[in-house]
């Protein structure tokens, strides 16, 4: 008799939940760093980094049917490309007036 | 080619990473904001690699629109309106989730798939509604006054069913377009349901409450394309968000529940009587005691940012070193509409970084001040919540000014605070008071130390 290892392909949703949960657990151990006075900062980044959307409507974008997914994923590409550009020049304006001390 | 997508989509996930790594500390923060933005150039150029990309010309008009709109806000926005644009951007970013989940709908979707579909639309709904919402209030365009009205909670457990009736039918059925439409339309309304009833004051929580469902939505996409990138930075961001929520629950000592469900000091105005009398000052009068002063505490509040007050402020504590005193800006967490918002106007107004103390740093050294000086703050220095066991606000952290020698207090008129509270400082035998707009007040003072 021979036992024989039939091993079923591991489904993808697996991984992406994995991902999912270490994700949360570094985002956590991340934040919990920033301190108080760059709370808001830290809010207008953030906001450019949930524009990562942009990444998924992309390829929708510009699928080339001409059809409802495509036109979905256009007007997703510009508002979250509103929150990228956005939010990380206002990031980037705020932080560059945090100075120290002279002296 | 697809692995090669993967791979950089790795890279740009560790740049996002070491990115908030840096902004661990404000001298490295300016450089973690653009690490991050270079993961995110990067994982926007991996996704323009893709081969079922076969039309461009939508995707360059897409983000040429955007990105302009986006310049354009980033560069105009005042520092005092920043918690608007905060609010206008978790909306857009929970929209832009929303047509991507409703885009991912193809014919053959498995039932995962179909569910990630229903939640990225539903928290992207809801989240952009919200933010509209959030928006007018901040921004005064609608009343920034909790909205309440009988029978709420039932309209809103309505809704709340309505969308998981819809969604299960959908997810059982997605060739019947109906349910979809249904689950998009009632987010949309729950969105809105759900921020009415919470009051200005309460905007740092609910801000930061958006901003963690932007993420969620975000990752919820990426479950609905299949996309690990768009998992990693969504829950990043969720992650933050949650984090800043917990944070102005605490120093608020309010339950998310609480500040979620209870529009602040409804139904519960207890009168709580308070011995003493206001003692009104004079500008030249409080110049003599500040003149005296070797050590001051400022404490602003949401009426520094309303009165644009943040330079004339920075100008008054240049001359109160200048006179010798050590002066110092105690900041409490739920001090202006957003958190962190009175660090970003102070550091507008050019005061270093260092001379911005958070509660617990300033509380010890209250005794040894000789004059706090309060800006437009109202319930973040009410001793009540020390005080007085029956104030709604009693149990929440405080700034202790009462506890300085002297205290001036800036305001308008005596109205009392957002929160509809009687403060016991404004009566305390060390407190006057310095009646009229806060930054006419603060320039007074300036021209008494030049004259």
């Amino acid at each position: 008799m021979m036992t024989e290892i039939i091993s079923e392909p591991i489904p993808a949703v697996v991984f992406l939940t994995f991902i999912l949960m270490l994700s949360i657990f570094l985002g956590f151990e991340l934040i919990n760093k920033v301190p108080a006075t760059l709370h808001t900062p830290l809010m207008s980044g953030a906001n450019a980094i949930s524009g990562i959307t942009v990444v998924g409507a992309i390829s929708l974008a510009g699928n080339g049917h001409g059809d409802l997914a495509q036109w979905l994923g256009a007007g997703a590409v510009a508002l979250a490309s509103i929150n990228v550009v956005g939010g990380y020049m206002v990031t980037d304006r705020m932080l560059a007036m945090f100075k120290k001390k002279e002296g | 080619m697809d692995t090669l997508i993967q791979f950089a989509y790795i890279v740009s996930a560790a740049l996002f990473i070491l990115g908030l790594k840096q902004l661990g500390s404000p001298a490295t923060a300016r450089r973690g904001n653009l690490i991050s933005s270079s993961g995110m150039l990067l994982a926007i150029i991996a996704a323009l690699l893709d081969q079922g990309i076969v039309q461009y010309q939508w995707i360059i008009v897409g983000v040429l629109v955007g990105g302009a709109i986006g310049a354009v806000v980033a560069r105009m926005v005042e520092m005092t309106s920043m918690p608007e644009m905060v609010a206008l951007f978790n909306g857009f970013g929970g929209m832009a989730s929303l047509l991507v989940g409703w885009a991912a709908l193809s014919d053959n979707a498995s039932t995962f798939t179909l569910i990630t579909i229903v939640l990225s639309i539903l928290i992207g709904g809801l989240t952009f509604t919200g933010s509209l919402v959030a928006y007018g209030k901040l921004s005064e365009k609608i009343s920034s006054a909790a909205v309440q009205f009988s029978g709420q909670q039932i309209v809103n457990s309505v809704i709340v069913l309505g969308i998981l009736g819809s969604a299960a039918m959908f997810c059982l059925d997605p060739t019947n377009i109906t349910w979809l439409f249904a689950v998009i339309a009632l987010s949309l309304v729950f969105g809105v349901m759900a921020v009415i009833p919470i009051g200005g004051a309460d905007m740092p929580v609910v801000i930061s409450l958006l901003n963690s469902y932007s993420g969620l939505a975000a990752c919820a996409a990426g479950f609905a394309v299949d996309n690990n990138i768009l998992i990693v930075a969504g829950s990043l961001v969720g992650a933050s968000g949650i984090i800043l929520t917990q944070i102005m629950c605490k120093a608020m000592n309010r339950s998310l529940s609480n500040v979620l469900f209870s529009g602040f000091g409804s139904g519960k105005t207890e009168a709580t009587v308070v011995e003493g009398e206001i003692k009104p000052i004079s500008a030249e009068d409080a110049f003599y005691v500040l003149e005296a002063a070797s050590s001051v505490a400022i404490i602003p509040g949401y009426g520094m940012a309303v009165a644009q007050a943040q330079h004339v402020v920075k100008e008054l504590a240049e001359l109160l070193e200048a006179n010798g005193a050590e002066v110092n800006f105690g900041i409490h967490p739920v001090a202006g509409r957003m958190p962190g918002h009175m660090n970003v106007l102070l550091a507008e107004a050019d005061v270093p970084y260092d001379q911005l103390l958070e509660m617990d740093d300033i509380n010890p050294r209250m005794e040894t001040v000789d004059v706090a000086i309060v800006i437009g703050a109202n319930d973040v220095v009410n001793p009540a919540a020390r005080e007085i066991e029956s104030s709604p606000i009693y149990g929440m952290p405080v700034i202790n000014v009462d506890s300085a020698r002297t205290v001036f207090v800036l305001k308008r008129s005596m109205a009392s605070g957002f929160a509809g509270i009687e403060n016991p400082l404004f009566y305390k035998d060390n407190t006057r008071m310095l009646f009229g707009d806060a930054k006419e007040s603060i320039s007074g003072l300036v021209r008494e130390f030049n004259s």
